[in-house]
């Protein structure tokens, strides 16, 4: 691992003051971050840590919650309100990780963590997403983990969390410092990028701009789910996931929230196909045609192929379960 | 280089180190504390287990530079007083929970901080607990065993 200089942010408007000098970056719980420096896939030249900045702690906020950027994915997941209120996102924390990590984990740095595609991890094969311009070796590689939305001829790459789908089901908004001063509120539908032909760019924050809190809206109740399906039970990055907060009311579909994981570059979303099923009778039929629509656009490169087909299939299972239809 | 002054296993401690010294260097190359193993060295196996501030963490993916003031429990400090074993180290001799012994720190360090929240798993709930602890002998269903004798609770295990 490359030397560098450690700082210890004493206060948020320290930190991003510090975090604006080229090279910086900050860390939190570090799971991802130290990784990366190891390989030397990230070598900052100067690390902020904000793990003793009072950024901690879930509160109220109007009918909703405000959760702090430090709080650990473990105290989130056990967060009685949210195990009551929004229990798909304590469910998509647990089925992240584990224990030792989850205490260690920042709400925060889950959203920032970065993909797990091989060649990103490797430094002796081109990457766009490490050196813009080099080419994707995953394209024509392997990519049994790669996206089948949203990519670009540049990266194919998925972003790897199980919260931020979540998140991005429950309309999750984001609380922003940047080191002027000034605060802004980021809905988290607006927060991710897709890689386009900037690939390194993953998000719209600026240098230095820290993740002060995420910010949830009043619960929208229903049957809410999240299926992540993995290689092997337990321990493993999702191949496909699906967030879904469901609500039938006299046999029609009155609410309905879709967020997919391990699919593209960002949790995905698909306003269409929720409109589609709005106000419908619940149905197998109906379910098929859903998922066939989220797909519609959906490009294999390969060993992801499958990915099409279990997207497909996931998302009318968790469909059946929460409107308890059953084929 | 900077100084970290923090306490393990109930003894305070300063030493120098870089920005990139990991904690599991410390303890190990610092302290001499030589029970608390490197297996992957990338958050992954969890033989590097120590307990920070009461918390199961890796320590090789923790700098020391961010555990100034903590307090940190490794495999040396989970002996009783007179230095016979503890419970759970016991249990692990007697259910032979251990083959090569290169996960058991980590394997004993995590059943630890299992039993301080919930003092009598059930074995799923043990099994689930220890998804973060690679055993590359593959013994778990001893260390399952130990880990539900440690708790005072009888074996009766379906699988073997
Ligand atoms: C073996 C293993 C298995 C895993 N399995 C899963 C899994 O199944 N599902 C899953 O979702 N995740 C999984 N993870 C990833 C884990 O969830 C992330 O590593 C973790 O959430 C990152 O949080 P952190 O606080 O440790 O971030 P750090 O490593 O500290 O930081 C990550 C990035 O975020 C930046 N950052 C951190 N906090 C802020 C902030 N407040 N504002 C601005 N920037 C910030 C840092 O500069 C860094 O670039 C796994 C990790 C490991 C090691
Ligand atoms: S998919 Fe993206 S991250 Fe992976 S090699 Fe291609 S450019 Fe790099
Ligand atoms: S050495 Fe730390 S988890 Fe494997
Ligand atoms: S006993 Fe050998 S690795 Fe577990």
């Amino acid at each position: 691992m490359r030397p560098f200089d450690y700082l210890r942010a004493e206060s948020p408007d320290a930190a991003v003051q510090a975090a604006a000098a080229p090279e910086t970056m900050f860390i939190a719980g570090g799971t991802n971050l130290l990784d990366l420096m190891k390989l030397e896939v990230l070598a900052p030249a100067r690390l902020v840590d904000i793990t003793r900045l009072d950024l901690g702690g879930i509160e109220a906020d109007g009918d909703g919650l405000r959760i702090g950027a430090l709080v650990p994915n473990s105290d989130l997941a056990a967060d009685p309100r949210v195990r009551r209120d929004y229990p798909l996102l304590s469910r998509a924390l647990l089925a992240g990780a584990t224990g030792q990590l989850r205490n260690k984990a920042t709400t925060g740095g889950n959203l920032l963590q970065r993909t797990r595609c091989y060649y990103f991890h490797d430094r002796d094969t081109p990457c766009n997403k490490r050196t813009l311009g080099d080419g994707c070796s995953a394209i024509h590689g392997v990519n049994r983990n790669h996206a089948i939305l949203g990519t670009s001829e540049h990266c194919i790459a998925t972003h790897p969390s199980d919260m931020a789908v979540a998140l991005r089901a429950l309309d999750a908004e984001l609380e922003l410092l940047s080191p002027n001063g000034s605060r802004r509120r980021v809905a988290l539908a607006d927060f991710y990028c897709l890689p386009g032909d900037t690939p390194h760019v993953e998000n719209i924050l600026e240098p230095g701009e820290l993740i002060t809190a995420v910010i949830l809206p009043a619960p929208v109740g229903g049957r809410q789910i999240y299926r992540k399906v993995r290689d092997r039970a337990s321990y493993a990055f999702a191949l496909v996931s699906v967030a879904a907060a469901v609500r039938v009311e006299d046999g029609l579909i009155a609410h309905v929230a879709l967020a997919f994981g391990g699919v593209a570059h960002m949790p995905w979303r698909d306003g269409a196909v929720e409109g589609f099923l709005q106000h419908q009778p619940p149905s197998p039929a109906l379910f098929a045609e859903a998922a066939s629509r989220l797909t519609a656009q959906a490009r294999g490169f390969g060993a992801n192929d499958f990915k099409i087909p279990l997207l497909q299939r996931t998302l009318a299972a968790v469909l059946a379960e929460a409107t308890e239809v059953t084929a | 280089m900077s100084k970290v002054t923090l306490t393990v296993n109930g003894r305070t401690v300063t030493r120098e180190i870089e920005g990139r010294t990991l904690l599991v260097q410390l303890l190990r190359e610092g302290l001499g504390l030589t029970g608390t193993h490197v297996g992957c060295d990338t958050s992954q196996c969890g033989a590097c287990l120590v307990h920070v501030n009461g918390q199961a963490v890796k320590s090789c993916s923790i700098f020391a530079a961010e555990l100034e003031g903590a307090e940190v429990r490794t495999i040396e400090g989970m002996a009783n007083r007179d230095g016979s074993l503890s419970v759970i180290q016991q249990a692990f001799q007697d259910c032979h929970g251990l083959q090569c012994g290169f996960c058991t720190p980590g394997m004993v360090m995590s059943a630890a901080a299992l039993l301080q929240d919930n003092p009598r798993p059930t074995e799923a709930e043990v099994r689930h607990h220890l998804e973060g602890n690679l055993c590359r002998c593959t013994g778990y269903h001893n260390i399952v065993k130990a880990i539900m004798a440690a708790s005072g609770q009888d074996v009766a295990m379906a699988a073997e």
